[in-house]
């Protein structure tokens, strides 16, 4: 229904101003009511309507400013002296302390307390009321109460910028540990703000307030290091591909970075500083394809460089993007690189030819092998951490691991060895949750599961003694958590334990290598395909498009086979129709009529 | 203490005594420091160096202060008379009088 109101207004009269005028009311609509509608509707009798006799009350939630606070020193000075006299002035207070001893009173309560201070000392020479009894006893009833383990957050220490990055790396303060170095950027492709800041922050793990110090590099960094030899220099891989370095003497901005065309062409994601006579030498990884080792006195060129090429011809094109670095001291001619590929490529750095540098390459993960590590205990054995497992490999086997976790419900995004206990490490994964495995206990489960943040926590390092770590989220929250006493104490002969669990499994899977490698024997000998040896490099980088050929024909093979099958049955189902037609019609010429035939026709 | 003392020649001044105990005191096994404070928290006597002395002092006044109010807050009629704080390192030992403290520093039986 239309409610319409006409209002007319003479042309000469436009614009001229409008003057109101009273009029009586006028009805323009009276909606009548429909009674039929009523029979829409029932009638609710009785009703239930709540009230409540109560006062209205609503929920606030309210969070205060952060309170800042400083600590600062005050400087004291001496007081008690009496008025006159200057504490400063020797004499002054040498001739006050000759008149105090002088004074008989002074005398006489020095011999009465100096009675009483005697007898005690000399009591506690005669027995020492703290001795501890029962220290031997002790580690036992330690070991027999079976202590849950845990871990506790101490600190947690948040980016102060607005824009928040992700910590990407952190690194412990080689001497005392009481300072945290981490590293922030966005990793996010081009996801990074304008306004986003580019420092890094030194922590001082008492202070989660304030950071101690800050790193202003040039652009955000992806990683950072201390130099384990001198605890005042630090050196950044950043987003942009270049190196620099730090002397926390000399303030926040680096003291050297390398020149751009020298550098990496991608971000640099591990830096790692070498063994070496002047504790100076460093090398860097990036997803660029290129290992390159550098000294920090002279960074203007590396003075080395490696390109990850698997097959040995130092081709930039084909080079495999390294995400992860590992090196050991105590082999200092041999690194492994872990790749975004999913392979680690094992090199030898002592190689006359760049073509002997790759020594050889591991397989078997999915995605990019965030962390990489040797054992510290046991240095043929390393952990890598990658898509949604972590594997523990030994050197001698290059086609699989020798022991791996299931596969997570996330991707697991770092991982570290306890550096006191051979069968313990960790991992962090994108859900927020640090594992803590202990492989002599669990195999299938970590020993402990923790979720840490909302977030997903990207990186994870542990201190030198094992007992406290850091991991940072993506909302650059670092958190800072001590592990309970159990998991960080060597239990007794665990060495032996591990040693022999690594040996055994490294031993399985070399039986497994070795029928393997029977079985293919046999399929090439019987197959005898001779060009396979030679032809496996080019089989190698064409697989793929063959492979992807080969997807598609098979597809329209079965699409035309589904195709072909239909048209068959349509020609079978006509072919059956025209049979039954010709049967009926000659039925019902010979019995009824046209109608029952009409009849079966439309009942096929 | 030796009583024997007052046999001695009455030469034998008060003062000497009082630096004979003191001397006898820091002779101790296992003493490591002796200073003597007045009410004020001046020290009087001391044989530690004056940064640690100063520190000492300081900070011991206070404690006993403290430890003296909070005895007396108990029962009126008491008072504090010795003190005693085992840390780790040492024992430190406070004893004390209305208007003078006695603190020693000792390194009881290793």
């Amino acid at each position: 229904m239309e409610i319409v109101y006409v209002y007319t207004k003479k042309r000469s009269e436009f614009g001229r101003q409008c003057n109101f005028s009273d009029r009586p009311a006028e009805l323009h609509v009276d909606i009548l009511p429909d009674t039929s509608l009523a029979a829409n509707f029932t009638v609710r009798d009785p009703c239930n309507v709540t009230i409540q006799c109560a006062e209205e009350m609503s929920e606030h939630e309210v969070n205060t400013e952060r309170f800042e606070s400083e600590s600062r020193g005050i400087n004291h000075v001496e007081g008690g002296w009496p008025k006159d006299l200057n504490p400063e002035d020797m004499e002054a207070t040498i001739r006050y302390r000759k008149k105090v001893e002088k004074d008989e009173h002074y005398q006489n309560t020095i011999m009465q307390i100096a009675g009483l201070m005697e007898h005690c000392c000399k009591q506690n020479n005669a027995t020492d009321i703290y001795q501890e009894f029962f220290e031997d006893e002790d580690e036992e009833v330690m070991e027999e109460s079976e202590e849950q383990p845990s871990a506790k957050t101490i600190n947690v220490f948040r980016d102060p910028n607005e824009v928040k990055r992700t910590a990407t790396s952190l690194s412990w303060h080689p001497d005392g540990n009481h300072k945290l170095a981490v590293a922030y950027s966005s990793l996010e492709f081009q996801k990074a703000p304008n306004d986003m800041s580019f420092d890094s922050y030194i922590w001082d793990i008492e202070n989660p307030n304030k950071p101690e110090m800050t790193l202003k590099p040039v652009s955000p960094l992806v990683c950072l290091e201390y130099n384990p030899k001198d605890s005042h220099i630090l050196v950044g891989g950043s987003y942009n591909g270049q190196i620099a370095y730090w002397d926390t003497r000399k303030g926040s901005q680096p003291v050297e970075m390398s020149t751009i065309e020298h550098s990496h062409r991608d971000p640099v994601y591990k830096v790692i500083w070498l063994q070496s006579k002047t504790g100076m030498d460093i090398f860097s990884a990036s997803t660029d394809g290129q290992v390159l080792w550098w000294d920090i006195r002279k960074m203007s060129e590396p003075t080395e460089r490696l390109i990850l090429d698997p097959s040995k011809k130092g081709n930039l094109d084909n080079a495999l993007g390294a995400v992860s670095l590992e090196f050991e001291t105590t082999m200092p001619t041999k690194f492994m690189v872990g790749t975004e590929q999913g392979l680690v490529v094992s090199c030898n750095r002592k190689a006359k030819t760049p073509a002997e540098k790759i020594v050889c390459t591991y397989s078997g993960h999915h995605g990019p092998i965030y962390a990489l590590q040797r054992n510290p205990f046991f240095p043929k054995n390393f952990l890598t951490v990658a898509d949604w497992t972590a594997r523990i490999w030994s050197e001698d086997i290059k086609e699989s691991s020798i022991m791996w976790t299931k596969y997570h419900m996330a991707h697991l995004l770092d991982g570290c060895w306890s550096p006191v206990r051979p069968s313990v490490f960790f991992t962090v994964k994108m859900d927020g949750t640090l594992d803590v495995w202990d492989i002599l206990f669990k195999q299938n489960d970590p020993t402990l599961s923790l979720k840490v943040c909302d977030e997903a926590l990207y990186s994870i390092q542990v201190q030198d003694n094992g007992r406290f770590l850091g991991c940072g989220s993506q909302l650059g929250t670092t958190t800072l958590l001590e592990i309970s006493g159990g998991l960080c104490t060597l239990q007794k002969n665990e060495k032996a334990l591990v040693s022999e669990m690594f040996e055994r499994e490294t031993k399985r899977e070399k039986i497994l290598e070795a029928r393997h490698r029977e079985m293919r024997l046999k399929e090439r000998s019987r197959s005898e395909q001779s060009r396979e040896d030679e032809g496996k490099e080019a089989d190698g980088e064409e697989s793929t498009e063959e492979l992807v050929a080969r997807a598609e024909k098979e597809f329209f093979d079965i699409l035309e086979a589904e195709k072909r099958k239909e048209r068959n049955e349509e020609k079978e189902r006509d072919k059956e129709k025209g049979v039954c037609e010709e049967k009926d019609f000659q039925e019902e010429y010979e019995t009824n009529g046209v109608s029952s035939f009409a009849r079966r026709e439309i009942s096929m | 203490m030796f009583c024997s003392s007052l046999l001695f020649c009455s030469c034998y001044s008060v003062q000497a005594e009082v630096e004979d105990t003191l001397k006898r005191i820091q002779g101790i096994n296992g003493v490591i420091g002796t200073i003597v404070v007045n009410a004020e928290g001046i020290p009087i006597k001391t044989t530690l160096d004056n940064s640690t002395t100063v520190q000492y002092a300081g900070l011991l006044h206070q404690l006993t202060m403290k430890a003296r109010s909070t005895v007396r807050d108990i029962d009126p009629q008491n008072d504090l008379t010795f003190l005693r704080i085992r840390s780790k390192k040492h024992e430190i030992m406070v004893s004390t009088d209305k208007e003078y403290l006695l603190i020693v520093i000792q390194n009881p039986t290793e």
